[in-house]
């Protein structure tokens, strides 16, 4: 045995190590058993198609989130206009992404313009137009840049606040990550209860504490006559059968505090067992909370979440410490739902599921099972058939086709790639492509044994001619391969992984391992000794 | 040594036959378009169309038309009801539009209905996928993108591996480029796209003389339009999956392509023979062994997917089953006349340039 084989031979074993061991775990028998301590943690992560889950893909309603800040900007230019002494009555949000603002007294134009070039840098002004009454009408835009700015800024905030209400509801590896422009990819593995995901995940939490307006005329409010400065909206009550009824409640627009103080919010029980959610304030919010319900008392504070009133009750009393409680009229599941989504935060905009996959894990069984049934029946014909048709070299061609699969199920578990149910069509198509290098290098020793070449010195010929033929043709499946990962989602990423994890594999064990074995079966046998192909 | 399937000493006149093989490529070619131009377009699955998919299973064998009278009053937008796997999985696959409906409302309402109106039937939704009409879109286009790229891309390697001609090759990648952003500019629709990138595609690898990427991209365009023209005469849906199926396709058939074109090209080099037809014939004839076993064993495994792989994976193995059938014969019968019809090959080219030098 000369020394470039002796090198190869360890080369190979290491391979081989390295492939067992990175596939044992994820083998059931394995995990449960004393080995699992001494082998790599890797396992084949299984996709959703397999597992079972909820994929869903999230749209962030810019436009609304853009509305959202534009309007944050309008009131912060009124509040520093004012304390310069600048006059600007409520800015409003025009369509197109624009504010318009009134500017009381014309003599202070040059003072307002000043003001927001030196401290709304991020805003440029469209247009002025004074009125006879001498009001200036101002119309703002946001810079380019700073829309850019503020789109990140949404969408890292949705992010995050749909991250934190996952992480609370409690689902083990979740995937959440941003896609091309403002759409959110959530996967859940093995959350069976599509509604309430959906529910949790989708909800706005935008939390307003409103006052009401009692003396409000309710039949005149339902036929949209309202005061200025005044909204109607529904309450819910629930029935003791169960169902729910809406009544209509009028109340004043601006909210007196909203849910971006909220600390903390839990879940707890009254004395009638009824579910009601706590609130904890921060030091601010605990403060304004306190001036609020100090000079509004006897009088109904509603709780607005999403615009929808959960409960109006009467204040009895100043409230200090930074507590509050919403109590309402609704389920235990719903109470503890209400708590995830206050604690984790208010969602810049309205997000809508644009997409949304669910396999329930009975169909996910399925598959595995008749995936695996189907690359064994695949893979006993090829191998029968190799046997057949090559003697000893179907022999050597059967081993390192078990090898390569072998060696396509530790790169998975060790790259952390994920297996899905065309990937596993992609390992079977692998075990049918597989063998074509062999088949390339077994032919032409054929034709050089025809040609009069000694065993030995056909292997040799045969392949270092074949080899460049199959890196060739398998550059081109693997440039297929490369385009499907970058276009593909989820399975058929999984597809594009587990083809070209499989074109590498098979040429490393067709090319190099096969060689190693008519290398070490030639050596041991008289030069002229025919060989079995 | 062990079997034989093709002796050794086979001569088939594959060339000669190029006219037979040129009328059946053309009519099968032909039946396909007609059936895509008959169904205005391909049929898109749920994944470009837009749309939801239930998959449902039964403890016991139901009846497509006793589930559709169950659901008749589910309030279901243009409900489809079909069988769905084999037959014994008691399965029913329910197809509704999503724009005026949300997929938790279909969800119960499929649950109601079928519990109303198949009373003493189990069943489990196993299966619920809604795509929206604007993500269904998004799709469409990046699978066509993707396409695209790997015939350019492959053109490329092929031009520069075989040829040697890496500049030429990286013109035609900025022609095809410069084309298809012209195309893109006068607002021309996906379709008008794929067709100008294959026109130009083509067009270039021709004026540029680049005659193996030219036969391997024929070949492969035919691949592709038998299997897509096969799929709409079945009346099967495209979805990802199917791209997916596609683009190993495109994989699968220059493996094969490249693989005869490899040993034309070393037996020009050897000079086996004067006659270019000859060469090539000789050459197809070396590898035909190789061509058979290994389609053999691919279409082996495929034809396990495709019995055994289940209902979900079954169109996609389909697909696989064509596509491979077809990329072995379009070597043989399609990309080498090509490279004949388009001769003296750049070898020739490459020889008369060094004599002249």
């Amino acid at each position: 045995m000369n020394g470039s084989l002796r090198w190869k031979i360890i080369l190979t074993l290491l391979v081989v190590v390295f492939g067992v061991a990175y596939l044992l775990p994820s083998l059931p028998a394995v995990q449960n058993s004393g080995m699992a301590s001494i082998l790599p943690d890797d396992k084949i992560s299984l996709g959703l198609d397999l597992k079972g889950g909820i994929h869903l893909t999230l749209g962030v309603d810019m436009d609304k989130a853009m509305d959202n800040n534009l309007a944050r900007m309008g009131d912060d230019l009124k509040a520093v206009a004012r304390e310069e002494g600048v006059i600007v009555l409520k800015p409003k949000v025009l369509k197109g992404e624009r504010i318009e603002a009134v500017l009381l007294k014309e003599a202070q134009k040059e003072k307002l313009e000043k003001l927001v070039k030196d401290s709304f840098g991020n805003l440029t002004i469209l247009s002025t137009a004074v009125k006879p009454d001498g009001k200036v009408t101002y119309v703002f835009a946001p810079t380019p840049e700073y829309k850019k700015y503020l789109t990140k800024l949404t969408m890292d905030q949705a992010i995050k606040t749909i991250r934190n209400r996952i992480d609370q509801f409690g689902v083990a590896e979740p995937d959440i990550r941003k896609q091309q422009g403002n759409r959110i990819q959530v996967q859940l593995p093995g959350m069976q209860d599509p509604e309430r995901a959906i529910k949790i995940i989708g909800k706005t939490a935008h939390l307003e504490f409103k006052l009401v307006d009692e003396g409000a005329d309710l039949e005149k409010a339902q036929k949209g006559i309202v005061a200025p400065g005044r909204e109607v909206t529904v309450i819910r009550h629930r029935l003791p059968d169960g169902s729910y009824v809406e009544k209509p409640i009028v109340l004043k627009k601006d909210a007196m505090l909203t849910g971006e103080y909220i600390t903390d919010a839990q879940t707890r029980f009254d004395q009638f067992n009824q579910p009601y959610v706590t609130l904890n304030f921060n030091s601010r919010g605990a403060r304004i909370f306190e001036r609020v319900t100090g000079e509004n008392i006897k009088r109904q504070m509603a709780i607005v979440l999403d615009g929808k009133v959960y409960s109006a009750p009467t204040i009895q009393d100043k409230i200090a410490g930074g507590r509050a409680s919403i109590t309402g009229s609704y389920t235990t599941d719903e109470a503890h739902d209400l708590a995830i989504v206050l604690r984790a935060g208010s969602l810049p905009a309205p997000v809508k599921i644009l997409e949304q996959r669910t396999v329930g894990p009975s169909l996910g069984q399925e598959s595995i099972d008749k995936g695996i049934s189907a690359a064994i029946a695949g893979s006993v014909l090829v191998l029968i058939f190799m046997l057949a048709y090559y003697g000893f070299a179907g022999f050597v061609a059967d081993v390192v086709l078990v090898l390569n699969v072998v060696l396509i199920l530790a790169g998975l578990a060790a790259f952390g790639a994920t297996l899905t149910l065309p990937g596993i069509a992609g390992i079977i198509l692998t075990i049918g492509m597989a063998v074509d290098a062999n088949v390339i290098i077994f032919e032409r020793i054929r034709e050089e044994l025809r040609r009069g070449l000694t065993a030995k010195a056909a292997i040799v010929e045969g392949y270092s001619r074949a080899t460049l033929t199959i890196l060739d043709a398998n550059i081109t499946t693997v440039i297929a391969a490369v385009i499907l990962y970058q276009f593909g989602t989820g399975p058929v990423r999984g597809f594009a992984v587990t083809l070209t994890l499989g074109i590498l594999t098979s040429m490393f064990t067709a090319i190099f391992v096969t060689r190693i074995l008519f290398e070490l079966y030639t050596s041991k046998r008289a030069a002229d000794a025919p060989l079995n192909i | 040594m062990g079997l034989q399937i093709i002796k050794p000493d086979t001569k088939i006149d594959f060339i000669g036959a190029k006219g037979k093989a040129f009328i059946v490529s053309a009519v099968l070619i032909l039946l396909g378009l007609g059936s895509l131009i008959m169904n205005g377009g391909p049929k898109y699955g749920i994944d470009f169309a837009g749309g939801i998919v239930v998959q449902v299973k039964f403890d016991k064998k139901v009846d497509v038309k006793a589930v559709k009278g169950a659901l008749e009053d589910a309030k279901l937008p243009g409900l489809v009801v079909q069988s769905f796997g084999h037959d014994d999985d008691n399965e029913i696959l329910l197809r509704t539009s999503s724009s005026e409906i949300s997929s938790s409302e279909v969800r119960d309402n499929i649950s109601a209905g079928l519990e109303s109106g198949l009373k003493g039937t189990g069943f489990e939704i196993q299966r619920l996928e809604m795509v929206g009409p604007k993500v269904g879109a998004d799709l469409r286009t990046k699978a066509i993108e993707a396409l695209y790229f790997a015939v350019l891309l492959i053109a490329i390697y092929i031009s520069g591996r075989f040829e040697q001609r890496w500049f030429a090759a990286a013109i035609m990648a900025g022609g095809l480029f410069a084309g298809i952003s012209a195309l893109q500019l006068l607002g021309m629709s996906t379709t008008v796209l794929i067709f100008g990138a294959l026109f130009i595609t083509v067009g270039l690898c021709w004026y540029l003389k680049l005659n193996y990427a030219l036969g391997a991209i024929v070949a492969l365009i035919h691949d592709i339009l038998i299997t897509v023209g096969i799929f709409s005469l079945l009346g099967k849906e495209f979805d990802l999956t199917i791209i997916a199926a596609l683009l190993t396709i495109i994989g699968y058939s220059l493996n094969d392509t490249i693989i005869v074109f490899d040993r034309i090209r070393e037996n020009l080099l050897g000079k086996i023979s004067d006659s270019l037809a000859e060469t090539i014939n000789i050459s197809i004839n070396q590898t035909l062994s190789r061509t058979i076993l290994t389609s053999g064993t691919t279409l082996l495994v495929v034809a396990a997917l495709f019995a055994l792989g289940g209902g979900v994976i079954h169109d996609f193995a389909l697909a696989l089953l064509i596509g491979v059938g077809v990329g072995t014969y379009s070597s043989i019968f399609v990309a080498s006349p090509i490279l004949l019809g388009f001769g003296p090959s750049a070898i020739g080219d490459d020889r008369e340039e060094a004599e002249a030098a």
